[in-house]
């Protein structure tokens, strides 16, 4: 499991702070508090599980770093965790992917105001300049990358249709990259409902489009989850050879197809969990050594081929 | 079907309103593929309903049986995948899968039923408990993600959703039984007229010697039994279970009772109206997303809407024909 999570291509670290990490002594020891939500679908339960293993490894390699690690169900949960951290087990950083932007931004800014480390994972607060790191998939180059696949296989007049995520402005974001993508392609969107990067739903909405339109070329699930869910109900329907589906975020299960190159899922496009490894890691480094570690770590989006899947394939993870 | 009244037929009105409505917006509406899908999508929640109904008629509530339907699935993959060595795949392994299904449905509906009669505590709040632990149960031993069937076991168990006899799906068959079982129950013999009684006047119900607590318990039973069948036709569908897995059912399942006609606050049952009330609330979806309507953001305030009208219809008399 080496640095796995340092896979992304379009990494970029810049500098925003000029404060560097004095040298630490060895013999000091720190509290990192890391705060997710729960894993309430596959992509979260992908994320807790690299969380752990990565906690785990982390205390191994360094016995004076100490981890706690809470996860919530929902913004109000994920507040109280953080004034619980600073309060009561006196951290020295905190690792936090904020349930929302708005509830978390003042907490997590009461945590910076109090001395401590702040790194903000994937999605930002609603101010800026409070985390010392932010870590994040690229979700614009998300839905880029799917759409450039889709602009170079498909011909004009090709007719796609789309399953979108939990409305929120990270969907928008991807859904946006992806129509900008496909722009004077001649491909034709025939659909876009959300399916909540949810099987069930995916399947249900998948079924109705295939009620609805004679000819689908593509489908872009934009989530593996969902993709999961596409392909059962077009197998429902006898059409598993009329159509490809593009999913998104390397969930094991389509990695696996892609590896065994199955004709219905050529590529998949990464939004990987392990991006809270990442963080993880690399907020650990500023207690454990002087790597500057302070600015924005962007972590791309990049295709998964059958050349390059195994990879991408992590067998033990849950997602 | 003893009164023919509007307040009856209100659900009914609704449900023939969205019909003809869904048949002129798209040609493909009642094209036999897009029936059976919603007909087949319908049987999970239906079925679950069939049993609300009983709950909410005898006064009761269960806002577990969404978890419970995670927690059964996730129980019974482990359960397969677990007795895949032993007996193979065929159709003993399915049997125990489903057997598997149907005793943790019975033991969970037992606990909820138990905890409500016995210890005493209110049903909303003892359902509201247990459909915490069901999630975190089904979250914890999945670890997080998916649970996922065999693949080999999944293939062969994978036609009890999707097959069936002379082309109608085995979902709607079962559905369809159950129905009718329900509904025979219901109106016709002593445990439903006990149901009825209790949720009108438990302690009239008492002093006329019925087992009032006995009668509680099996409702809650019996909604855990068909909890257990919704689980054993849902699995083959996509032959996984998460955490996600039967989110809201619940409450699809309390709105499919009260569109058809169920008092919320117990004391009249109607079985059928139930059904009509939970294929309501497909045809909302399917609709939605066969016709381009409306911006799907507002897919939610659509359901709404169509919810409150269809019980404002059903309620328009029975307020004044009072109780």
């Amino acid at each position: 499991m080496k640095r796995r999570h340092f896979f992304g291509t379009a990494a970029a670290l810049a500098v925003a702070a000029a404060t560097t990490g004095a040298v630490q002594a060895q013999d000091k020891t720190y509290t990192i508090g890391v705060s997710i939500p729960s894993a309430t679908h596959g992509f979260m339960g992908g994320l807790n599980w690299h969380a752990q293993e990565t906690i785990k490894r982390l205390e191994g390699t360094y016995p004076n770093v100490k981890f706690v690690l809470a996860t919530a169900g929902e913004p109000g949960k994920q507040v109280d965790d953080i004034e619980d951290m600073l309060a009561t087990r006196n951290i020295d950083g905190l690792v936090v992917l904020p349930f929302e932007s708005e509830p978390l931004t003042g907490p997590v800014k009461a945590v910076k105001d109090a001395g401590k480390w702040v790194t903000v994972v994937d999605r930002g607060l609603a101010i800026e300049g409070v985390e010392d790191l932010y870590v994040a998939g690229d979700n614009t180059a998300f839905g880029r990358v799917a759409g450039e696949y889709f602009k170079a296989n498909l011909k004009s007049g090709a007719k796609v249709v789309i399953l979108r995520g939990i409305p929120t402005t990270l969907d928008n974001e991807r859904v946006d990259a992806f129509e900008k993508a496909i722009e004077g392609s001649g491909i034709e969107i025939l659909d876009k409902q959300h399916g909540n990067w949810n099987r069930d739903d995916a399947f249900t909405v998948m079924q109705d489009y295939l009620s609805k339109y004679p000819q689908i070329d593509a489908v872009w699930a934009a989530d593996d989850d969902m993709a999961i869910g596409v392909q059962e109900a077009i197998a429902q329907a006898g059409r598993t050879d009329q159509m490809w589906i593009i999913g998104g975020a390397g969930m094991k299960q389509i990695v696996k197809q892609i590896m065994d190159k199955n004709p219905q899922f050529p590529v998949d496009v990464t939004y990987p969990p392990a991006l809270i490894s990442a963080a993880i890691e690399m907020t650990t480094l500023r207690f454990v050594s002087d790597t500057p570690v302070y600015g924005r770590f962007i972590i791309g989006s990049t295709l998964i081929t059958p050349e390059n899947a195994e990879r991408f394939y992590f067998p033990d993870s849950p997602f | 079907m003893r009164n023919l009244s509007l307040s009856t037929l209100g659900p009914l009105a609704a449900l023939i309103l969205l019909i003809v409505l869904g048949a002129f917006l798209n040609a493909n509406f009642l094209s036999a593929g897009n029936i059976t899908n919603v007909l087949a999508r319908s049987a999970f929640i239906g079925m679950i309903a069939v049993g609300m109904t009983f709950v909410i008629t005898s006064g009761g509530i269960d806002l577990s049986v969404g978890s419970m339907a995670a927690f059964i699935a996730g129980m019974m993959i482990l359960a397969m995948n677990a007795m895949i060595p032993a007996l193979g795949i065929g159709l003993p392994l399915v049997l125990a899968g489903m057997g598997v299904a149907i005793l943790v449905g019975l033991a969970a509906g037992f606990a909820n039923g138990f905890l409500i009669t016995k210890v005493g505590i209110e049903p909303f709040i003892v359902t509201l408990g247990t459909m915490g632990i069901f999630r975190s149960l089904v979250t914890w031993i999945a670890n997080g993600g998916t649970l996922s069937l065999d693949f080999e076991a999944r293939q062969f168990y994978r036609p009890v959703y999707y097959d069936g006899i002379f082309g109608i799906a085995w979902p709607i068959i079962v559905f369809a039984i159950v129905a009718v079982l329900g509904e025979v129950v219901m109106r016709h013999t002593r445990f439903g007229r006990y149901t009825e009684a209790i949720g009108s006047n438990d302690k009239v119900a008492r002093y006329s010697v019925v087992k009032v607590e006995r009668i509680r318990l099996l409702t809650y039973v019996f909604l855990g039994l068909l909890v257990g069948l919704a689980t054993i036709l849902y699995v083959p569908r996509l032959g996984s279970a998460s955490g996600s897995t039967g989110l809201l059912w619940e409450l699809e399942a309390i709105a499919a009772v009260i569109i058809g006609g169920t008092a919320l606050k117990g004391g009249s049952g109607r079985v059928w109206g139930t059904v009509v009330g939970v294929l309501i609330l497909s045809l909302i979806d399917n609709i939605l997303n066969l016709a381009d309507l409306v911006s799907p953001y507002l897919n939610g305030a659509i359901q709404g809407v169509i919810i409150v009208l269809a019980v404002v219809l059903q309620r328009g008399k029975s307020t004044a024909e009072g109780r």
